[in-house]
């Protein structure tokens, strides 16, 4: 009679199958890299590089270099998105797929232990081992899994405590002492202290830094959680306390970086935790309030410098490349002392090896090395884990809900205990 | 989108039960009609392969991917194993609520797992899209009543309606995350202090708000579509009988929109349910507004095979919505420009 009837089920169902068809996108599971790992360690030849947007215009030149002086072993750049989930999961369905063209992938400090444990990397020992004597320990200890080096640290990132010079005479070298001078605030009609506290990776970073400044740890040397301890307490505590109290103002709870920076660069706050891309603009904003009267101080903590969580990128070689041996002495091209003052001249990234944060031309043009070493030399790699995913998610949510006073620090700590467990079970 | 504006003519029934067909009848009907099929097939394969490629393929992977346990760690070795057949567990452990426990087998899910937000974000879920959409509807019908009516500026007024729509979501979502910032124009301008994206109820409102100033315009045209239908004889005819505006509104405005607006909401519902692009910039999905079609974007990070179970879970709750609306509310998707084709016989 009517159109046909069959037509509109299969309609429906057709509208309906695209929600699924976004949703179950992806696929496979592992497989074992052994015989991977064993393969093409003598290949030369081209290759490519992948790593996230490069916004600053750092690699291009560096490649540009690296292929004049290597005709036949050629480095292809193929650039992902700025977006650092995006980045995850292209590395994750090219791997997946034993793609032999991504050869060196610039890797973020929190996924090399997931990669690792995947089998995608190759390791970084016996023919391909080389020499991280040079480089700040914490960016080398975040570039490994469970013993072996992964990835080499390519540029690393640590938090400084940013205050106002012209009214804190001394920078507070604890947290005690940070939250004394928060009548200072109160005095001028501002907010006393911020960090990131949205619940975003941000705050699985400023978290993890509060527990370890406390002397707690999130995971144990076996990777086993262990966040039942008086000390992990003391630290989340001391978020949660600031934030009733009121040291940390109401609307820290909506601060990713940018919020925080610009309540700071406003005037609005007295310290500010946050990471060195701070600098150059808080000194040259025309808007900004803090031009000259920025202080920087390492993080505070018990008793001395607290412990920043890391961040930065390193670079690892896939198992499936063909030409390890050029993407081994890419690897090394990537860490020279030249490179490295490059990337942070160029791009403001923070150079890996210690020695160039006593560099006088360096630190004459980026004034917040020598803290910024104070931080990264105390730093812990947030929790190394293959499980990654899950543990910022636990420690997220339930920092969260203390910090908004939902439920008490030690209840979230042993939520966060638990849910790491249930996690690490695996199904 | 619409385009030809002003009265549309009315389709006429064809009477006496012909078949709605637009080729010519005439000598060796019947040989036609057999080629006619012929052909059709012949047309439709292309779009029936490539919709076998793009959904069927995907959705019986991802079935079959539900199945499947996610990959374990060797502690051994601590490398990622392959997790072998699951039964039906990837779906009892989401509907249960049941967390791998470490000494093996399975605790309820401790809270910051993604397996204890189940029952929540299908309750957001269905939340947001009730009132969403109840919002919308009620919105989009007065726009488009206004947006029928013939004045000046018109069609441009049409057209300024359709931004809202035309922005893509994740920018929509930038722009309120801005306008809901502590130090936001929204707080500025009402002076108000309140934490948008900070605490529970202002995040929903944040975003039923901006789901509303987004999809409002698409309800407003859909409707305002149906309306056109409407011939403006029958108004006519009403006002001589002597009908009061709400009767004309009640008694003839309503049940003959009555197909387009069913189609209408059954999109908006759909689309409703599968929100994920606000909440998750707006919110992260913090303060319960975590959407089941977040939880799976969440989940593909910590397992695929629990992923796959679980956006299953979610096209089969999409589905039986639609079903819903399809069989028992009389919303009919491939009908719905013969608007006053039903009921007359």
């Amino acid at each position: 009679m009517k159109t046909p009837k069959f037509l509109l089920p299969v309609a429906t169902a057709g509208v309906l199958a695209l929600t699924l068809s976004a949703c179950g996108g992806g696929g496979g599971t592992t497989s074992s890299g052994g015989g991977d790992a064993a393969q093409g360690l003598d290949g030369r030849g081209p290759i490519t590089y992948v790593q996230g947007k490069d916004n600053s215009n750092v690699i291009r030149p560096l490649i540009e270099k690296w292929n004049a002086a290597h005709p036949n072993e050629k480095v292809t750049f193929k650039e992902q998105t700025d977006n650092a989930d995006q980045q995850h999961d292209d590395l994750v369905q090219h791997f997946q797929a034993k793609d032999a063209n991504y050869d060196v992938a610039s890797v973020d400090v929190v996924w090399t232990a997931e990669f690792a444990a995947k089998g995608w990397l190759q390791p970084l020992k016996d023919k391909m081992a080389l020499d991280t004597s040079a480089m700040l320990k914490p960016t080398v200890e975040a570039a490994s899994y469970k013993g072996t080096l992964y990835a080499v640290p390519e540029s690393s990132d640590g938090g400084i405590l940013y205050y106002r010079k012209d009214l804190v005479p001394t920078a507070p070298k604890t947290w005690a002492e940070m939250m004394s001078m928060c009548s200072i605030a109160t005095a001028n009609n501002m907010g006393c202290y911020a960090g990131q506290f949205k619940k975003y990776e941000g705050l699985t970073v400023n978290a993890s830094e509060a527990i370890n400044s406390a002397g707690g740890a999130v995971l144990d040397k076996d990777g086993k959680p262990s966040l039942n301890t008086p000390e992990a307490k003391a630290g989340l505590e001391n978020l949660t306390k600031a934030y009733a109290g009121g040291q940390i103002p109401k609307e820290g709870i909506t601060f990713q970086e940018e919020e925080s920076r610009q309540a700071f660069q406003d005037g609005k706050l007295l310290f500010l935790r946050n990471w060195p891309y701070v600098y150059n603009l808080a000194t040259t904003e025309g808007s900004s309030k803090v031009k000259d009267v920025l202080g920087m101080a390492a993080l505070p903590g018990l008793t001395g410098p607290g412990s920043s969580s890391l961040g930065g990128h390193s670079a690892a070689v896939s198992v499936y490349s063909k030409n390890k041996a050029t993407a081994l002495d890419f690897l090394k091209f990537l860490t020279t002392e030249e490179t490295q003052k490059f990337f942070a001249t160029q791009g403001s990234l923070a150079p890996v090896l210690g020695k160039l944060y006593d560099d006088k031309d360096l630190v004459a043009k980026l004034p917040y090395l020598p803290v910024l070493k104070t931080s990264i030399e105390n730093a812990v790699p947030r929790p190394v884990t293959p499980f990654y995913p899950a543990v910022t998610k636990a420690i997220q949510e339930n920092a969260y809900s203390a910090i908004k006073g939902e439920k008490t620090a030690e209840t979230a700590l042993s939520d966060m205990q638990k849910s790491i467990e249930s996690a690490s079970a695996g199904q | 989108m619409a385009t030809e504006l002003g009265p549309t003519p009315v389709k006429e029934p064809v009477s006496g039960g012909t078949p709605i067909h637009h080729a010519p009848k005439g000598v060796g009907e019947d040989n036609a009609i057999a080629s006619q099929g012929r052909w059709a097939a012949w047309l439709l394969a292309p779009t029936i392969l490539a919709l076998a490629i793009v959904i069927v393929y995907p959705i019986i992977s991802a079935v079959i991917m539900s199945f499947q346990q996610d990959a374990g760690l060797d502690p051994a070795t601590g490398l990622f194993t392959e997790g072998g057949p699951a039964g039906f567990s990837n779906y009892t452990n989401w509907i249960f609520q049941q967390c791998a426990a470490p000494g093996g087998g399975t605790v309820a899910c401790p809270p910051g797992t993604l397996g204890a937000q189940f029952w929540s974000a299908t309750g957001t879920t269905f939340f947001f899209t009730i009132v969403t959409v109840t919002l919308e509807t009620v919105l989009g019908f007065w726009m488009a009543v206004i947006m029928a009516r013939t004045f000046k500026g018109r069609s441009l007024v049409r057209a300024a309606v359709l931004v809202p729509w035309a922005i893509p979501t994740a920018v929509t979502a930038k722009l309120w995350l801005f306008i809901f910032a502590f130090e936001g124009i929204g707080n500025k301008l009402f002076s108000t202090t309140i934490l948008w994206t900070g605490s529970e109820w202002p995040a929903r409102w944040a975003v039923i708000i901006a789901d509303v100033w987004k999809t409002t315009p698409f309800m407003a045209l859909l409707i305002l579509a149906g309306l056109q239908m409407i011939p403006a004889e029958v108004y006519e005819a009403a006002k001589v009988d002597g009908a009061s505006a709400w009767q004309r509104f009640r008694m003839i405005t309503l049940p003959l929109v009555k197909p387009a607006l069913m189609v209408a909401i059954l999109f908006r519902t759909l689309d409703a349910l599968r929100m994920f692009d606000l909440p998750y910039i707006l919110t992260g999905g913090a303060n319960n507004t975590t959407t089941l079609s977040i939880l799976v974007i969440n989940q593909i990070r910590q397992g695929f095979n629990a992923a796959a179970a679980l956006s299953t879970i979610t096209f089969i709750i999409i589905f039986l919505v639609a079903f819903i609306f399809v069989r028992f509310l009389g919303a009919n998707v491939v009908e719905q420009s013969g608007a006053t084709g039903r009921g007359k016989k």
